[in-house]
């Protein structure tokens, strides 16, 4: 499973980072980035589905 | 001044300044939502209020149907003469696309996460030294003593004002917020001994550059250019009309919530680690800030006959409270894991200040708490509330207990 964030949908809400900086960063004017290549592990896609539900704009995807 | 007739019924008459809005929203707001759910007004020259999450997200994100050249609900529209394009009175919140992405991009910077955090132990101070002013007081105004001045004591420091002008600043960020609303003629008399201080300021940041928001704005560049000073204190009143009343709500609503929820108050006390997310449910329940938007052109939208120059009320808070989002919506859940509130707002002009505001919420609390671990409504009866776009407790006093 891989996490990615479509940069056209995120406004810099700034959830995914707070709740899982592990997986996630922040540029520099806030907007979220996917640290690495968004490879999840059975650790962390919970951590990432969890930043998921909480992103406003639904800029958050993890797919196959 | 003629007395304005009560609301018999929100979903044709909708007023958010009638005293039972002010009072207490969720319930008309929730009532609108099963019945509407755009709510209709004739007040202020023609408005909706869609009072569902899918309605306002809609209209946050449809920048091709409603414009931000107003953000603030009045009985006059603006007109070419209010906004002068393409800066407008407080670029990037009055700004549509394609200006607006300029002018947010060069305030961004100043509030991304980075340079926001590193205020922590000033907020921290700040808070430390308010609440010093009622040490051993039994009751102590939350309001009017404390959260009123943590977000233009940042702010003063952000901007690299001197400390001892903090009452001087204070006037004038009361100046700004009475007037941002009145006429342009009244507005230029009104702000001149605001523009006055700020210019010297500004001078003084020319001759002396250092790290603060003052330097950075006189310094950033657009196409190569510095920003025209005119821009620049257009910024810096933005920042003081946007990011003052609304952290000071969200503030202040969040102590009062904890002070007549003892068992809130118990669990943040007793788990520092749940702050993280009583916060964002803080910021979800609270949310202090609506904003508007005017119908562009003549339009069906959302099954309504719009008008141009038709208000929106943008009910970022009502949003908040629907169920269809939000499992158990009108329960304040201290540990809420999953909550994508939209209290900041949605889509391109989603809060600027939104990390700031978090800090100062976060530490605001957490330095309240840790002074008084335990705390009780003084007068629940005498708390009152601001009325318009931006909600939260004015009058606020907290009796102290052992």
């Amino acid at each position: 499973m891989k996490v990615r964030i479509d940069p056209e949908l995120c406004q810099g809400q700034g959830r995914c980072f707070s709740i899982a900086p592990s997986i996630f960063d922040f540029d520099d004017l806030g907007n979220g980035f996917v640290i690495g290549d968004g490879t999840l592990s059975a650790d962390t896609l919970a951590l990432a589905q969890l930043a998921q539900a909480n992103c406003p704009e639904h800029a958050i995807f993890i797919e196959e | 001044m003629a007395e304005t007739p009560l609301v018999q019924d929100f979903a044709t008459d909708w007023d958010h300044s009638d005293p039972q809005w002010v009072a207490d929203p969720y319930p008309i707001w929730e009532d609108l939502r099963e019945r509407c759910p755009v709510a209709h007004t004739d007040r202020y020259g023609g408005g909706w209020f869609p009072a569902t999450h899918a309605g306002v997200s809609a209209i946050a994100k449809d920048t091709d149907n409603f414009t931000s050249r107003t953000v603030v609900i009045g009985n006059g529209r603006p007109t070419e003469l209010d906004l002068p394009a393409p800066i407008g009175v407080a670029p990037p919140i009055t700004s549509d696309p394609p200006f607006h992405a300029i002018a947010r991009r060069l305030i961004l910077p100043a509030f991304a996460p980075g340079p926001i955090n590193a205020l922590e132990p000033m907020i921290r101070e700040l808070c430390s030294t308010l609440l010093d002013t009622v040490k051993g007081d039994e009751i102590v105004n939350a309001g009017t003593t404390y959260a009123q001045y943590i977000p233009p004591g940042v702010i003063r420091g952000m901007l690299g004002f001197p400390e001892e002008d903090i009452e001087k600043f204070l006037e004038f960020v009361h100046i700004i917020l009475e007037g941002i609303d009145h006429p342009e003629e009244e507005r230029i008399v009104e702000f001149m001994p605001v523009e006055e201080y700020f210019t010297a300021q500004i001078q003084d940041h020319m001759d002396n550059p250092r790290d603060d928001l003052t330097t950075y704005l006189l310094n950033v560049e657009l196409d190569g250019q510095k920003l025209a000073l005119e821009h620049v204190f257009g910024t810096m009143v933005l920042i003081l009309v946007a990011g003052i009343d609304t952290t000071w709500s969200a503030i202040g609503s969040a102590i009062w919530h904890l002070a007549h929820n003892p068992e809130d108050l118990e669990r943040l006390v007793s788990e520092p680690d749940l702050m993280a997310v009583a916060v964002e449910e803080f910021l979800r329940f609270y949310a202090p800030v609506t904003m508007a938007r005017l119908v562009k052109h003549d339009m069906d939208y959302l099954g309504c006959p719009m008008k141009e120059d038709d208000w929106i009320l943008l009910g970022f808070p009502a949003a908040n409270r629907d169920p269809v989002v939000f499992k158990d919506a009108d329960k304040f859940i201290i540990d809420r894991a999953e909550n994508r509130h939209v209290a900041f707002g949605l889509g391109i002009h989603r809060c600027a200040g939104s990390n700031l505001a978090r800090l100062e919420l976060r530490i605001a609390i957490e330095e309240f708490i840790k002074r008084y671990p335990r705390f009780d409504l003084a007068d629940a009866d005498s708390v009152t509330w601001a009325p318009g776009q931006i909600r939260g407790p004015r009058n606020l006093p907290i009796r102290v207990l052992q």
